[in-house]
């Protein structure tokens, strides 16, 4: 049994993220070649506009600084133990990051309910948002447990998500690392490793077209026939 | 002077009956897709009214264009700093609902009711959700003031009159209103190209068509409420901005656009403008009473050998330069100045102007015919039942002089061709109401034929593109022989 369970955590932790790395990569390079018309979300603001904000500016910044924790956390980890070492700062970590994400579990479950309500913006919803957005439940819904169930989140993910992390990065994936860790966490690491590899395929790719050069070009854009832009 | 060409565009808003053919003729061509069904790139709307989408002209409410800020310009809805902000959520885009949702009839049901002892009936059916739907409003809800008291009344240039010209307006016995036909303006210095995230909106440098590039498009729907005139719209089939085009593909084949080909009143000119852009950022930051001048100012003359000279320079053909030159829509903007630009206070220089209406001529008078030996021959503009301030909000700015100048014009045209023809008025006081009105015998004879003995090829001076040759340059057309064209063919199908 010890043995099966043993696979299982291999094929989870150590093989499935690779995999989901590998369709990440390929099918986005592969989609904006073939696709670029459909690469981005399809804004559903046009058919109902008031709900729209509610659900969406939540959503986006409660996940923008949930992610950008885990990042600094998977890059730094030390000077988050340092920050932490004092429990008022510890406190306000912690307390932050779970308000951001609720935050953000509150703006998908209105994201949620307005697809589900609202008759024309069902219309746009394809079956891949249908499964996007209930693996984003998922995802934000454990994430939220985790920081209350497993309290001090900010530090134990420096101490033993960042190695498993970093030790993925460097291709000699520690398993050891993941098998000790709780059910819910494990849940959220697969599913995370499922979103990566299914994000090509559904509406997140708009991620990757964020428009950064807006803040330098200039305002006015004029094309001549076969020289492209210049202003 | 950095030189360059526009198709420059013109309505003579005394022609228009607002019979729609214009709209109809762009729909059957370019919006009868699925996601374009709401839009109109081409409307008629009536004025005063509320328009489409409705209220389109507040921009307390939808806050498109430009305003001022510190020193220079900027746009309302958005901006670099604010687009991390905005991109989520677009606090000034319409919904569906402040233009009207798309329907069709359920027309098989008159086939296939059973039978009963009614009539049976075609209900509408949502063109968005395929199911049936009361309508509640429509493109042109408001045609020659159909509810006026939840219309018109709302009308946002009735701002700064008074209540008895608004009473006047809207009585019974003097009832008035005229059409507004509108597409994209091409504008010089467009919102929507600022706005936009991706850069995917883009004015063409050979002839100064703004259009969306629709690969770059990635839905953030900035332009939507950037442009004041709200002539962008969003496609919600395929996540992408759509926007009037000019029917580049009939101009390049020198063919007038659709709703200028088939427009009954012949109202639509059309014709190059060449312009200085070196001059578009500075002119568009004046204070408002100087933009209609500045924007005239801008529009180069054709004839000016400097000018030719360095339009050369700049790769424009003397085909181009010849047509400039032969420009309906030169000779009414700049030599005559009866054309204004609608709404310049928004600052994006629209390129396509309007001659304001004349009708009815007559105010309410006591004694019924109308004085003509009166000294002040132009009295009755000023008592016209549309109030010239009215006018004024929607094509000058605010200001009555640009307005009242092409209205005098107008009429001394009238009486001058009256006095020839018809006789009943006396050729010493026509003239004078020219001298009055700023204009030539010679410019009236001119004014008239152009206004009223045009022919298609005098309303639409089509430049030839070359875009033949451009292109033959860049790729070998035999080798596309029997693919499916130059362009892209690619659905909106999204996901697995
Ligand atoms: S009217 Fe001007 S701002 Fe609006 S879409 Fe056309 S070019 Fe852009
Ligand atoms: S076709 Fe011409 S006359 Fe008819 S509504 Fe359009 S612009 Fe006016």
């Amino acid at each position: 049994m010890a043995q099966l369970l043993n696979y299982v955590d291999t094929a989870l932790f150590a093989l499935a993220p690779y995999v989901a790395m590998f369709t990440f990569f390929l099918v986005s390079i592969q989609r904006y070649r073939a696709q670029t018309f459909s690469f981005s979300s399809l804004s559903s603001q046009l058919l109902e506009n008031k709900r729209h904000f509610w659900a969406l500016v939540p959503f986006h910044y409660g996940i923008l600084v949930v992610l950008a924790g885990h990042l600094v956390a998977f890059l730094i980890p030390r000077s988050i133990l340092l920050w932490n070492s004092h429990p008022l700062r510890l406190y306000v970590l912690e307390i932050s990051a779970l308000a951001f994400g609720i935050l953000s579990l509150v703006g998908l479950i209105a994201a949620v309910a307005r697809r589900l309500s609202n008759s024309k913006v069902r219309k746009v919803t394809s079956p891949v948002d249908a499964v996007l957005y209930f693996l984003l439940l998922v995802q934000l819904a454990s994430g939220v447990a985790i920081a209350i169930l497993y309290p001090w989140g900010t530090s134990w993910f420096a101490t033993s998500m960042t190695p498993y992390l970093w030790s993925l990065v460097k291709f000699s994936p520690d398993v050891t690392l993941m098998a000790a860790a709780p059910h819910l966490v494990k849940l959220h690491v697969f599913n995370a490793f499922v979103v990566i590899g299914l994000f090509p395929f559904t509406r997140l790719v708009h991620i990757l077209v964020v428009p950064n050069p807006y803040l330098w070009r200039k305002p006015q854009v004029v094309r001549w026939y076969g020289l492209g832009a210049r202003g | 002077m950095n030189v360059r060409a526009q198709i420059g565009t013109m309505f003579h808003l005394d022609k228009c009956i607002g019979c729609h053919t214009c709209s109809l003729a762009c729909k059957n061509i370019w919006t009868d897709r699925r996601g374009t069904e709401y839009m109109w790139w081409n409307n008629v709307e009536t004025k005063p009214g509320t328009g489409y989408p409705c209220q389109w002209e507040d921009q307390e409410k939808f806050r498109g264009g430009w305003e001022k800020h510190n020193g220079s310009i900027r746009l309302k809805s958005t901006g670099k700093a604010r687009i991390v902000t905005n991109i989520f959520h677009n606090p000034h885009m319409p919904s569906m609902d402040d233009y009207y949702e798309p329907w069709t009839y359920d027309y098989q049901h008159l086939f296939n009711a059973p039978e009963g002892p009614d009539q049976p009936t075609a209900r509408p059916i949502s063109m968005v959700t395929g199911e049936h739907i009361d309508v509640e409003s429509g493109p042109n809800w408001d045609d020659d003031l159909g509810g006026s008291p939840v219309y018109a009344e709302h009308d946002p240039n009735l701002a700064g009159l008074s209540e008895e010209q608004r009473r006047q307006l809207f009585s019974v016995e003097q009832l008035v209103f005229f059409y507004l036909p509108r597409i994209c303006n091409h504008c010089l210095n467009p919102a929507c190209v600022a706005s936009c995230p991706s850069g995917a909106l883009y004015k063409r440098g050979e002839d100064g068509i703004v259009l969306v590039d629709q690969k770059r498009c990635r839905a953030w729907r900035s332009c939507i409420a950037a442009c004041p005139y709200k002539k962008v719209f969003f496609n919600w089939h395929t996540g992408k901005s759509e926007k009037c085009i000019l029917c580049y593909p009939r101009l390049e084949t020198g063919q007038a656009p659709a709703c200028f080909h088939s427009c009954v009143g012949r109202i639509r000119y059309l014709g190059v403008l060449l312009y200085d852009a070196e001059r578009i950022a500075d002119a568009a930051n004046l204070p408002t009473e100087q933009l209609i001048d500045a924007q005239r100012e801008m529009i180069l003359d054709p004839h000016d050998s400097h000018v030719i000279e360095n339009a050369l320079k700049n790769g424009i053909s003397d085909a181009v330069i010849e047509a400039a030159q032969d420009s309906p829509v030169y000779k009414f903007v700049k030599v005559w100045k009866i054309a204004l630009p609608p709404h310049i206070e928004f600052r994006t220089l629209p390129m396509l102007f309007y001659v304001p209406p004349m009708a009815p001529v007559m105010a309410q008078r006591r004694d019924g015919a109308l004085d003509s030996v009166s000294d002040n021959l132009f009295h009755d503009i000023e008592q016209a039942r549309v109030p010239l301030k009215f006018l004024a909000n929607l094509l000058g700015a605010g200001q009555e002089g640009k307005v009242l100048y092409a209205l005098r014009k107008q009429k001394a045209v009238r009486w001058y061709r009256r006095a020839l023809t018809v006789g009943d008025v006396d050729l010493e006081t026509a003239r004078r109401m020219l001298r009055d009105a700023d204009c030539t015998e010679h410019e009236a004879q001119a004014i008239y034929e152009l206004t009223s003995l045009c022919t298609v090829e005098q309303r639409f001076v089509i430049p030839p593109m070359l875009r033949e040759q451009a292109i033959e340059s860049l790729k070998d057309p035999h080798e596309q022989k029997q693919n499916a064209g130059f362009g892209f063919l690619s659905g909106p199908r999204r996901g697995l």
